[in-house]
């Protein structure tokens, strides 16, 4: 008789396993083909009537981050106040009185991104959200 | 025949190569620059420039408390300083106090009525060798060649280093969130958080706009503001025409602000 290398237990080993892969893939499963829809953002009037932000939309949507980061550092340390874009158009570089000048509507226009891919900027833990808000 | 093909497959070959490639030269082309329009970062065209920012406080013309409220009024209002009514806890830019604290050292024993009793404003003194600045590990505090000693709050990680150096004990720490303590938030200035020092900034955000500090404007000629280093400039005309004192000046940093008494 040829020596099998024997397993024990192995009605529950296996079962154990099946139930341990179930557990471990439920996730993927779970939520197959269902991706959470890419949030809608809403732009102000103001914001569609000057039609481009300070740099172009695709620049905006990917960079913004580094430009705002590039901002603080620049204003704050070397006094520099002034962003003259590739159009030459000057512009005042204040997340506060700026950005959300324009984008006063935080919550449909920041945000809803920003949950969306949980990236949770603590720029307002300072900086006043819609300054020009109207209560 | 076959010599022909093979003639073919070689040019075929070459052109395929040629053209895979032109878009990741392209691409190189681009990234390297050269051809865009550059960004420019500037100062504000009106912006007040000057080699060493100083401030001559008049001390004769801030006789009593009601003179010098309204100074650090529209200063806390402005900057978003919280009021809190515990002392651990209070923030503040620009105080009254008296001689006896402002002027350490210098006191004597019997002082004439209106020294002994006169507010005296004190708020950072903007040193030209800011002992704060040498003793922060993350350089969020900083003297910016104007002289201006500012803090860059997106570094400071309120270790509160440069309280300890500050002589002067111009620097104060949130121990607590401040949004719930401002009166009335200054919507165009941002708040600070919990967990960082702050202090007067000689209202560089006004300068940057060409307008004088706050107490400044608001004094009616009490203080005066300008270049230390221009001999043409108010506070030189000044210092040169009057006593004026600093504090503690036997520790070297040089303060920036003057006292006329």
């Amino acid at each position: 008789m040829p020596e099998y290398k024997r397993m024990y237990n192995k009605d529950k080993v296996i079962t154990g396993l099946i139930i341990f892969l179930a557990v471990m893939t439920f996730p993927f499963w779970y939520n197959h083909g269902k991706a959470a829809p890419a949030p809608k953002i809403e732009l102000t009037k103001e914001a569609k009537a000057a039609k481009q932000c300070v740099r172009d939309k695709d620049y905006m949507k990917t960079e913004h981050m580094q430009l705002l980061d590039e901002w603080r550092d620049v204003v704050v340390r070397e006094g520099k106040r002034m962003y003259v874009n590739t159009e030459g158009k000057e512009f005042n570089m204040s997340l506060s009185n700026s950005c959300l000048e324009c984008h006063s509507n935080k919550a449909e226009f920041c945000d809803r991104c920003h949950d969306y891919a949980s990236a949770d900027p603590y720029c307002w833990d300072c900086h006043i959200d819609n300054p020009k808000e109207k209560k | 025949m076959e010599n022909s093909r093979r003639h073919f497959l070689k040019i075929a070959g070459i052109s395929a190569l040629g053209v895979g490639t032109k878009p990741v030269l392209d691409a190189f082309a681009s990234s390297g620059g050269g051809h865009e329009k550059q960004v420019q970062l500037k100062a504000g065209e009106k912006a007040l420039k000057a080699k060493n920012w100083g401030m001559v406080i008049d001390t004769r013309k801030l006789k009593t408390k009601e003179d010098v409220e309204p100074l650090i009024e529209i200063c806390h209002s402005i900057h978003n300083v919280p009021k809190l009514e515990n002392q651990r806890h209070e923030i503040k830019w620009i105080w009254e106090t008296e001689y006896k604290h402002a002027f350490t050292g210098n006191e004597n024993k019997y002082l004439d009525e209106s020294t002994e009793h006169t507010p005296f404003l004190v708020m950072c003194n903007h040193c030209e060798n800011p002992p704060c600045c040498r003793a922060c590990p993350t350089e969020a505090t900083f003297q910016r060649e104007d002289g201006i000693v500012l803090m860059d709050f997106h570094r400071c990680i309120g270790c509160r280093f440069c309280m300890a150096a500050c002589p002067y004990g111009s620097r104060s720490f949130n121990f607590l969130d401040p949004r719930g303590f401002i009166k009335e938030q200054n919507k165009k200035f941002p708040t600070r958080m919990k967990g960082v020092v702050e202090k007067c900034n000689f209202c560089a955000e006004r300068l940057a706009e060409g307008l004088m500090p706050a107490c400044v404007e608001a004094s009616k000629g009490a203080i005066a503001f300008g270049d230390l280093d221009d001999p043409n400039s108010d506070v030189r005309k000044l210092l040169k025409e009057n006593y004026t004192i600093r504090r503690k000046q036997n520790l070297g940093t040089e303060p920036s602000v003057y006292y006329i008494v």
